[in-house]
């Protein structure tokens, strides 16, 4: 285990190499002129080719690959182009946001899913079954930005229970966490609905398998049985999923930003494309797929230490 | 299958929405990009079922004209997503090597990124407008179409009449395109099922978003997005597109379960 824990941590290194080398691509290489889309078609071409040197654009591609990996290392993820201010800070600043939203999505999602799940599985094709099933479809076809329109206009405005924009002041909790409340449910329902399926498939496998008939004919309760012995690994596919789960919910943090104007870094990212704001762009990516290659190497160590018997692909 | 009420559900109101998409020019009570300001922002009454929006357009006939952009373009994007992920994934499984190995790797990459994130860094890219929107979906849904297609040309390409049809001296090509291709074909278009509904999904996201197709082109997304800063007073705006992407996913959906089933017997009821 040790083993493929090591192997695992450092594969991830040369397939963050190729995401960024991916992601300069997109950003450099495929058509567009940055300095086209910022300062428009009118301006004579000196400024244009000032503007192109100013952002280190003239010099050739592998230097700017090497400006842009470079960077990384010191810690400098560039100035943007939108409002000529350095753009770490700009995104430690929405990180939080982003953080607490695919938090609270993520433990919505295991939290009602994986009960959901089981339940559905122990009774299936009972009512309680078919109306799980019909709402997890249901949770899956809502777009999280619709769901938080709709909480907005029924919770927050009619009854008047939460806020309704904004993401609350950090250094108070309790403004932090009624913020967060709608947001989390708008990503965390479609969560739940993935989970459910997941947990839901998995557990029937397991219901009907044989070490757990073994565990029978010793006389346990059913209960223990079930729980005990087979939840456990029924729970293991759900682990394994999780790294795909967060992607998703951070895409979905993307609108539901937008919806109830979360200075997340969806909202971040929006405006870098509203205003071709390239360098900030390509940072914010670089960050994203930062954090889901770290969070798909966790899931796989996590997977490792659950199921000893992995082996490395 | 078709004893499945869900999937049998999910079919009607998929072939429902599909008339209305086809038959829109003939169903909708008013053009739906002409503007009267005077008849701005009535809410839902007896002449507009649904009420206007702030120029005055009919909101239901733009919902109904929105079906046809919605839909051809969650096709156009599963369409294009289908034919080249399934070419670039039957060439890299049955050629194998060097070529299977680079491919994978990239598919990898793509596929570490949320469909999303994808879609928006290529319209950052490209701009906006009907072909890019689907490009930019048919990015992200094409390394799965790669994968499976890869995976059953490996499968195939050990099989005693592949075998043959080399011993005959045909050419690679010629065998993908004669021998490979149509034994999964079954298998990718199921699979295209499954994703309309996502690719409908995300072009609601990119529209909401900003990014979808430009005004004044009724789109879902795009309507809901006019419509959330009256959230408060006109709500109608932004809930009845809403409703429709919801009718539509959940369609797709639908039959997509039902598929599921029909593949996987352990899950069938």
């Amino acid at each position: 285990m040790i083993n493929y824990s090591i192997r695992r941590i450092l594969w991830a290194i040369p397939t963050m190499f190729s995401v960024l080398v991916f992601i300069f691509v997109v950003m450099r290489v495929l058509p567009g002129d940055p300095a086209y889309a910022i300062l428009g078609d009118d301006v004579p071409p000196e400024a244009l080719e000032q503007f192109r040197s100013s952002w280190g654009l003239n010099k050739p591609l592998w230097a700017q690959f090497g400006d842009y990996i470079g960077g990384l290392f010191s810690g400098d993820l560039g100035i943007s182009m939108a409002n000529r201010q350095p753009i770490l800070p700009q995104i430690l600043r929405a990180m939080p946001f982003t953080l607490d939203l695919t938090f609270a999505g993520m433990a919505i999602g295991l939290l009602f899913g994986i009960p959901l799940g089981v339940i559905t599985a122990r009774y299936r094709n009972t009512t309680v079954d078919y109306s799980a099933r019909m709402f997890s479809l249901a949770g899956l076809s809502t777009p999280s930005f619709y769901l938080g329109i709709l909480f907005i206009f029924f919770l927050a405005y009619k009854f008047k229970l939460f806020p309704i924009i904004g993401g609350g002041e950090l250094g108070d909790p309790w403004s932090r966490l009624s913020h967060l409340v709608l947001p989390a449910l708008s990503v965390g329902l479609t969560q739940m609905a993935y989970i459910t399926r997941v947990t839901r498939s998995s557990f029937l496998e397991i219901i009907n398998a044989e070490y757990l008939q073994t565990a029978r004919a010793k006389g346990l309760k059913e209960r223990v049985v079930l729980y005990k012995h087979g939840l456990r690994n029924a729970l293991v596919p759900v682990v394994s999923v999780v790294g795909v789960y967060v992607a998703i919910l951070i895409g979905g943090s993307i609108t539901v930003d937008i919806v109830f104007s979360r200075p997340g870094l969806g909202k971040l990212m929006v405006g870098a494309i509203n205003s071709h704001d390239y360098m900030m762009l390509q940072a914010i990516m670089t960050f994203f797929a930062a954090i889901i290659v770290l969070v798909n190497l966790l899931t796989d160590l996590a997977y490792a230490i659950i199921d000893p018997r992995i082996e490395y692909r | 299958m078709w004893k499945n009420k869900t999937t049998l559900i999910g079919m009607v109101l998929a072939l429902f929405v599909l008339l209305v998409g086809l038959l829109a020019p003939w169903l909708t009570p008013f053009d739906p990009i002409q503007q009267d300001i005077s008849k701005g922002d009535l809410p839902p009454g007896p002449v507009h079922v649904l009420g206007t929006d702030g120029y005055g357009r009919d909101i239901l006939s733009r919902i109904i004209f929105g079906t046809r952009i919605s839909l051809s373009i969650a096709v156009s994007a599963v369409g294009i997503a289908l034919t080249i992920g399934t070419l670039v994934g039957v060439f890299a499984g049955y050629k194998g090597g060097l070529v299977d190995a680079v491919t994978i790797r990239i598919l990898d990459i793509l596929m570490t990124f949320p469909t999303i994130i994808l879609g928006l860094m290529v319209l950052a890219v490209l701009g906006s407008g009907m072909f890019n929107l689907a490009v930019a979906i048919a990015v992200a849904i094409t390394p799965r179409f790669a994968r499976i297609a890869r995976g059953s040309a490996i499968a195939l390409r050990g099989r005693d009449y592949i075998q043959a049809a080399r011993a005959l001296g045909m050419s690679d090509l010629r065998i993908i395109f004669v021998h490979i291709i149509p034994n999964i074909a079954n298998e990718i278009l199921v699979v295209g099922t499954l994703w309309m509904a996502t690719a409908i999904l995300q072009e609601a996201n990119l529209a909401f978003i900003g990014l979808g197709v430009k005004p004044p082109t009724p789109s879902w997304g795009g309507m809901i997005r006019d419509g959330v800063n009256q959230l408060l007073n006109q709500p109608w705006l932004s809930i009845a597109p809403g409703a429709a992407i919801f009718i539509v996913v959940l369609a797709f959906n639908m039959i997509g379960d039902g598929l599921r089933d029909v593949m996987d017997p352990k899950t069938m009821e």
